[in-house]
């Protein structure tokens, strides 16, 4: 049965390349605005040429034997450059899935098959073809949690800014719900910052932390911990009147660490701790408060 | 075997670890550091470990417990120069350093010291950090 496909697509190679070009070119989910018809030819083209040389060996159901692994490459492609153009998935797969008609009317037309022959051949090329376009959007779908992994990657660099408030003081107002990567992230652009910078206080700002339950106060006492033991004090700030609710319901201790309610008083305790010198420095540049 | 020298500067002892400790080092240096302040009767100690790249629950617990000793001598100790890793492997190795007080250098920690010496009536482990 597999010597009549490959006969099919051998013999009546450019009556498919062709019925299958303007299947694709009239069809609905054609995307003329994304892709131009010369381009859409020569993949076409390609793929066609693989799978031909793929069926001839023989093999029609295991896509994952080597002989299929250029028509595979030739797909992966394909699938990731739709993918980075803006197609949608099903409008990836449909460039496979819209080869069957042309395969299967060239096979009913090359006649002098038996029906039951032609039935199976039939059904042969659909579970082939259907295989090949879901390949297209496992590899679509590869490509997209690549590029939503690479953004949350680069979303925990953006979201934890460690900035200089004064000499000696450093501050990070924190953003977002705190997990243990994340903390992870924060506690060493902090501790490196303290280093770089020479500082002695660092104030934790979470005025944009959503909740605080239980792990997080647990992530942030490890923060301060780990400050400590370098020679820097926390103090922490921009505690809602909910959250300080919540802190005391959960029963976490945070007596060991200053807190403040707003950033602006935890930086008039930073300056008082930190003694005259800040003080005067203030003064002396005359720098509103 | 290698030792981890201590010097002498004043009144106050300065203890820099340039090597990765091991912990019969670790312990040699407890046993030599106890004597020498009883010894000259040091008034404080500094501990610099700014070179200190890897520590395990051992070398943290020593480092505490050679502080409190310290401090059970009269000369309360500063460690000073922790590497940000450091600091953050003992974190989570949830060892307790309660009663080690830090400073980010080896300035500080003097400066430190000196205040202690400064008011001597105060415990200079109790008072901590606030």
């Amino acid at each position: 049965m597999t010597t009549s496909i490959t006969k099919v697509l051998l013999n009546r190679r450019n009556d498919i390349f062709q019925e299958w070009l303007q299947q694709q070119l009239s069809a609905p989910t054609r995307r003329a605005d994304l892709i131009s018809e010369a381009e859409l030819r020569t993949e076409s083209d390609s793929f066609l040429t693989a799978l031909t040389g793929a069926v001839r060996a023989g093999n029609l159901s295991d896509i994952r034997a080597p002989e299929y692994k250029p028509v595979l490459e030739i797909l992966a492609r394909f699938s990731r450059s739709r993918g980075i153009q803006g197609f949608s998935p099903s409008e990836t797969a449909t460039f496979v899935f819209s080869l069957k008609q042309p395969i299967l009317s060239a096979l009913r037309k090359s006649g002098g098959n038996e029906s039951t022959e032609l039935v199976e051949d039939m059904w042969a090329v659909n579970v082939l073809l259907d295989k090949l376009g879901l390949y297209t959007t496992e590899v679509y779908q590869e490509f997209r949690e690549g590029v939503i992994r690479r953004q949350q990657e680069e979303m925990l660099e953006l979201s934890t800014p460690v900035v200089q408030l004064w000499e000696g003081i450093v501050a990070l107002p924190l953003i977002g719900t705190l997990d243990s990567t994340r903390t992870n992230v924060v506690m060493e652009g902090l501790l490196q910052k303290i280093v770089e910078t020479g500082s002695e206080l660092a104030i934790i700002d979470i005025t944009g932390v959503p909740t605080v339950d239980t792990l997080v106060a647990q992530h942030l006492l490890k923060t301060v911990a780990a400050a400590r033991l370098m020679g820097a004090d926390c103090i922490i700030s921009g505690i809602r009147p909910q959250i300080a609710q919540t802190m005391v319901h959960l029963q976490i201790d945070l007596s060991a660490v200053t807190t403040r309610a707003t950033m602006a008083e935890a930086l008039r305790f930073a300056f008082r701790r930190s003694g005259s010198l800040a003080l005067e420095d203030s003064r002396r540049s005359s720098t509103p408060k | 075997m290698e030792k981890i020298p201590i010097l002498k500067m004043g009144d106050f002892l300065l203890v820099t670890i340039q090597v990765d400790m091991h912990d019969q080092m670790a312990a040699a240096l407890q046993d030599d550091l106890t004597s020498k302040i009883a010894q000259v009767n040091a008034k404080g100690v500094l501990i610099d470990i700014s070179s200190l790249d890897i520590v395990d629950s051992f070398i943290g617990r020593m480092l505490a417990n050679t502080s409190t000793m310290a401090r059970v001598l009269g000369a309360p100790s500063v460690v000073v120069g922790m590497q940000p890793a450091v600091a953050i492997t003992l974190v989570e190795l949830g060892v307790n350093l309660g009663g080690m007080r830090t400073a980010l250098n080896v300035e500080r920690g003097m400066a430190i010291l000196r205040r202690d010496g400064d008011n001597p009536d105060l415990d200079g482990a109790a008072r901590g950090h606030d």
